[in-house]
């Protein structure tokens, strides 16, 4: 690696240094745009212990659900989980812990983690389970909590195109919590579908900037479909 | 006779104003984009960071990069905007979105609201439930009056962990149209063939009942 070139020759190279215990932040929503490659490369480790903040935990068989099987997962900070049975199964077993947070409260809890915010008051959960233990401030005659961001041993993201530079485009709404998560690991890795030269993507409509990413690995992608539904015509 | 789940999101509907951008929860909310009157234009907001979401593709238009909040494969409008989760959250906190429509296992004079966990039951999540309803100021939940066993769900004050507190003001169900005000339910509409009293028998909050109840037409 030379300069800004933030390409990696391999997966493992990609996921070197992640280890045991470690906390992980990885983009997508349900199915769509998750680094689905990065996610088989961390089975293929066997890191354990491991803290995943991602809006959900995938499937039976697919996306995180895969870091299930072999009991990986220590702990998922989500706002919807139970797409799959093992989940579950881990979850009332106590093998499995669940922070449940809000959808907007994790994506801000990950763009203030990279922006170096430490935390933040929402009004998002007050008076409710997820406002239980933490600090209600008053603004303006409305009550609202305070809710620590959160910054990653590593995040892991997809994108559509990036550049050697690790610039970002995603692509429709595969883009969700990608840009947010990359803003928010010690070490961001990238997986993109198409890998294109510094200068081929347009600075004004990148939407990760590369400062963000420090490797980056093109991959090829399942791009499971988790609710199908179509019209006729 | 109570509302079908069709008729409930055509009440729903006609909440609809021109100009209005609107999210639309899972369930009957879903179905209201289906009864948007003629003549306005609204901007649907699917929060996993869609503006402008349009039907369920056709075959040839399938795309997985493609989905909506309930995770369905759908296609964005002509005019439509993607945008991060981080984005679509501020839209909805900071109070951009005109209408949130969603559904909910409970509802209680004060205007709180229960529907993301029955406790002993398995949790999944609250999704996005609780940043749309701390951010909007107009928020219209759509339920049943009764559960299937007949216990109200419009309360004197809600059973079940809240999703949100004293941010209701309007509810659609199967039964009426009510308002939620100064600590109290106000019965506006009733369903066709519905009777004050049936309404009255399965409101277990305190209910204001006007002189004249005017009955839903179709």
């Amino acid at each position: 690696m030379a300069g800004f070139d933030k390409v990696v020759g391999s997966y493992a190279e990609a996921l070197a240094g992640l280890e045991d215990g470690m906390t992980v932040i990885a983009g997508g929503f349900g199915l769509c745009g998750i680094p689905e490659n990065l996610i088989a490369e961390i089975k293929r480790k066997g890191t354990r212990d491991l803290t995943f903040v991602s809006n959900n935990c995938g499937v039976d068989g697919f996306g995180l659900g895969v870091l299930l099987e072999d009991r990986q997962i220590r702990k998922m900070v989500s706002s919807y989980v139970g797409e799959n049975k093992l989940f579950m199964e881990q979850l009332l077993a106590g093998e499995l812990e669940v922070e449940l947070t809000p959808q907007g409260t994790l994506a801000e809890k990950m763009r203030a983690g990279g922006a170096g915010i430490p935390a933040f008051f929402t009004a998002t959960g007050y008076g409710t389970p997820v406002g239980e233990g933490k600090e209600v401030r008053e603004f303006n005659g409305r009550h609202y909590i305070l809710e620590e961001s959160v910054v990653g041993d590593f995040a892991i993201v997809k994108a559509w195109k990036g550049d050697r530079y690790g610039n970002l485009v995603y692509r429709h709404t595969a883009m969700n919590f990608n840009p947010e998560a990359a803003t928010a690991g010690k070490i961001t890795v990238a997986e993109v579908e198409q890998l294109v030269e510094p200068g081929e993507l347009e600075p004004s409509q990148i939407h990760t900037p590369g400062i963000y990413v420090n490797r980056l690995i093109q991959g090829s992608f399942e791009k499971r479909i988790e609710q199908r539904t179509v019209r006729a015509g | 006779m109570a509302l079908s789940r069709e008729q409930m999101a055509q009440r729903v509907a006609r909440e609809l104003q021109d100009g209005f951008y609107v999210n639309l929860g899972i369930g009957i909310p879903t179905l209201v984009a289906n009864y948007v009157p003629p003549g306005i234009e609204v901007m649907l907001q699917s929060e996993n960071g869609l503006l402008g979401m349009g039907p369920f593709p056709t075959e040839a238009e399938l795309d997985p990069d493609m989905i909506n909040a309930g995770k369905q494969t759908v296609t964005a409008i002509s005019g439509a905007s993607i945008f991060s989760s981080a984005e679509s959250f501020a839209m909805i906190r900071g109070g951009h979105v005109d209408l949130t429509v969603l559904g909910a296992f409970e509802v209680d004079v004060a205007g709180n609201i229960a529907s993301y966990m029955v406790p002993g039951k398995l949790v999944k999540g609250m999704g996005g439930a609780m940043d749309l309803v701390a951010g909007a100021d107009n928020i219209i939940v759509t339920m049943t009056h009764a559960s299937k066993h007949g216990e109200s769900k419009l309360l004197e004050r809600c059973t079940l962990p809240l999703t949100g507190v004293a941010c209701i003001k309007r509810v659609v169900t199967d039964l009426a149209y009510l308002e939620v005000a100064d600590g109290r339910f106000w019965l506006r509409e009733r369903a066709p063939g519905v009777s004050v009293d049936d309404i009255v028998r399965l409101t277990a909050g305190e209910l204001v009942v006007p002189e004249t109840v005017p009955e839903m037409t179709f």
